[in-house]
């Protein structure tokens, strides 16, 4: 089945599935209530985000510079840096320091870039055991599924569902207390942490200026993640650049505000290298993995290039009434929302994922939450006129010609008038079913009966 | 040609054509000054902090509530220490693990208890048993309600987020007002040469993985408890 009419199978079903609506509604309710009074404490959020964008966009359009001055101050200071373009690179890169190290068990934090090229799959099937360490994201590994949202992994199930999974996976104690179910994972997790050889994380931020990473979390599993193991890995997208160290200090409090309606995350961790001389902890190696993956494609396109600004915070996600309803899986790609809709058809092809792009109201509402204003429904627009500008649809093209032909002829368009009246009745017979040329639009509306007297006859006739 | 180069290649070939500036619909001539011009502003847009002591130990305790962070303040390291021994008598403290600081250990110590120190290769599994780690740190942020640690002030990357108990140990002077001058700090301090870590703790951690419910001590400490003199 072809991306485009999965996610039209998988969104009619899961539309009508009031619990997962319930579900998604109250997550997001909550959300919208702690997001809207950060930003509120912000004395100017509009010109926070305006300077947010001006930022990126110098990161992005100096990426050569900078990415080479990241690389180079973390290698001063012992880093191993590599470069791959292709997911299959980046995994091979990852293996081969694994297989060095001779490492049996792995504790991982979240990372979308690893989602991205399907990086657990790979360690399993060579052998490995990958544990994710980000509760949300070590619930959805125990039921085998990808991230349902880039910032809250497991935001479609209810209390119930994970004390079912924990019963059924680690033997647990069933339980419908939050607190319990947390405590059942930190105790699975916590050994794990103490024996791991390799410790794999992503990173929110690339300092160019200082040659570090900058990891945001609140739970901790990143930061154990990045102090206990021997080996340290870090794979992150070519785009995750930052300038200056002081940029974090506009970055830190927006992501937060915007991702998860906090003043700042629990922690947030800059990494510069492995243990340096003096230091009591840490891993001896650290191996940061840079990411382009069709990365410099989306940015050779310099109209959307403002897309490689995403922090990745999830905001365009949760205001979304796309996403609201059809939820994170139906799109079938690493990258959900709006955000997932414009870059997904330039990372993994155009005429397979341009479906995305047209289903959206083009309400804006992406847009105005984006903290680094990434113009994003006018993206797509662009991607829905690149697509027919690359393929053209014939028959709609010819379809409009007709359509234009009989507007600009007025002996065609009253004759076409009379018809439509006379055809109408008819038209009952087969609407909403297969056969009615009309039923992707049909199927779900009314159309309404036309008048016996058009508003041009009443004109011409009027007393 | 290594992947470097080749990767470097593609994104000089992409940025031969130019892309809009943010909010392109004013002139190129008002975004002049990108590089150090939202920084030199950022406090002027982040949630306003006050000038004096007062006001910023009362947004520091205001963002400490919130975080459920035990924050207090004290007149002296000794009456911090009489606190100190009565948390570690009310936990029942057995083992317990910290670094040697000088506002740190001697707290530390007057607990009689064993102490692990981590200030130079320690036992990960005996650190994992212990009841708290007590740390310093470079900085209070009022802003937020964050502890600033880095390797070098806080007794490695390991002390302050493995314990079940976090206790930092600071001075009224650590106090700072907002983020930007938190990495101004940073970057006086160490410049020359950064500790390979460097984090901004606020509040215990925390996670709302399950239905958005907050729980406390999801993988870190289930308490933070910021004693100031």
């Amino acid at each position: 089945m072809s991306a485009a009419s999965q996610f039209k199978e998988e969104a009619h079903e899961i539309t009508r599935d009031l619990r997962h609506r319930q579900l998604i509604q109250t997550a997001l309710g909550k959300y919208e209530i702690k997001r809207d009074e950060k930003k509120a404490a912000f004395q100017d959020w509009q010109a926070a985000r305006q300077a947010a964008a001006e930022t990126k966009w110098d990161a992005i359009n100096h990426l050569d510079t900078y990415l080479q001055e990241f690389a180079t101050k973390l290698e001063a200071r012992g880093t191993k840096v590599h470069w791959a373009s292709t997911a299959p690179q980046a995994r091979d890169i990852i293996l081969n320091i694994i297989r060095e190290k001779k490492a049996r068990t792995i504790v991982k934090s979240k990372a979308m870039t690893a989602e991205e090229i399907h990086l657990n799959d790979a360690l399993e099937k060579s052998g490995f055991e990958v544990v994710e360490s980000d509760l949300g994201e070590f619930i959805v590994q125990l039921r085998h599924e990808p991230p349902y949202h880039i910032v809250f992994p497991a935001m479609h199930l209810t209390r119930g569902d994970i004390s079912e999974l924990f019963a059924r996976e680690l033997g647990s104690a069933p339980t419908d207390s939050p607190e319990e179910l947390t405590m059942i994972a930190r105790r699975a997790l916590r050994n794990k942490y103490v024996t791991a050889d390799v410790g794999i994380t992503g990173a929110n931020f690339a300092i160019a200026e200082t040659g570090m990473i900058s990891i945001t979390e609140n739970e901790g599993n990143a930061r154990l993640t990045a102090a206990l193991p021997k080996t340290m890995i870090s794979l992150l997208g070519i785009e995750k650049v930052l300038p200056k160290m002081e940029d974090l200090a506009l970055f830190l409090p927006m992501l937060a505000t915007a991702g998860a309606g906090q003043t700042i995350t629990g922690y947030n961790s800059l990494y510069g290298g492995p243990r340096q001389p003096g230091e009591s902890d840490g891993p001896d190696e650290f191996h940061v993995v840079l990411l382009d993956n069709r990365r410099t494609e989306l940015l050779a396109d310099a109209e959307q290039r403002d897309a490689l600004h995403c922090i990745r915070c999830g905001a365009c996600l949760n205001v979304c009434p796309i996403f609201r309803n059809v939820g994170g899986h139906t799109y079938g790609t690493t990258y959900s929302g709006p955000i997932g809709s414009v870059i997904t058809p330039h990372l993994r092809g155009l005429q397979d994922w341009k479906h995305l792009s047209s289903a959206s109201s083009l309400c804006g509402a992406c847009t105005e939450a984006c903290p680094v204003k990434i113009d994003l429904h006018h993206h797509l627009l662009h991607n829905r006129r690149n697509s027919a500008t690359e393929k053209p649809n014939r028959l709609e093209k010819l379809g409009l010609k007709l359509f234009a032909f009989v507007v600009n002829h007025p002996a065609f368009y009253s004759l076409a008038k009379k018809m439509g009246r006379l055809m109408q009745p008819l038209h009952a017979l087969v609407k909403g079913t297969r056969i009615d040329p009309a039923y992707g639009w049909t199927q779900s509306r009314d159309l309404p009966t036309m008048p016996r007297q058009s508003f041009k006859d009443w004109w011409r006739t009027r007393p | 040609m290594t992947e470097r180069e080749k990767i470097l290649g593609r994104i000089r070939e992409a940025l031969t054509l130019s892309a809009p500036m943010p909010g392109k619909h004013h002139s190129p001539a008002a975004h002049s000054s990108v590089n150090g011009h939202a920084v030199a502003s950022a406090s002027d847009w982040l949630p306003l902090v006050g000038e004096a002591f007062e006001s910023q130990i009362t947004t520091f305790r205001t963002c400490s509530t919130e975080l459920k962070t035990d924050f207090q303040l004290f007149d002296s390291h000794e009456h911090l220490t009489s606190k100190l021994q009565e948390i570690s008598r009310a936990e029942s403290w057995q083992q317990i693990a910290s670094h040697g600081g000088n506002l740190a250990l001697p707290a530390a110590e007057s607990l009689g208890l064993p102490i692990l120190r981590t200030d130079s290769p320690y036992d990960v599994v005996a650190l994992e048993k212990c009841d708290v780690g007590i740390t310093e740190c470079d900085a209070l942020v009022a802003q937020t309600g964050s502890v600033l640690v880095t390797s070098r002030s806080a007794g490695g990357r390991a002390l302050s987020v493995l314990p079940p108990h976090h206790v930092v140990i600071a001075r009224r002077e650590q106090l700072l007002a907002d983020l930007p001058s938190a990495f101004a700090l940073l970057q006086k301090k160490y410049a020359s040469n950064y500790p390979s870590f460097i984090s901004f703790i606020t509040g215990p951690s925390r996670t709302g993985d399950i239905e958005r419910i907050l729980v406390l001590g999801a993988h870190g400490p289930k308490k933070l408890t910021v004693l100031c003199f």
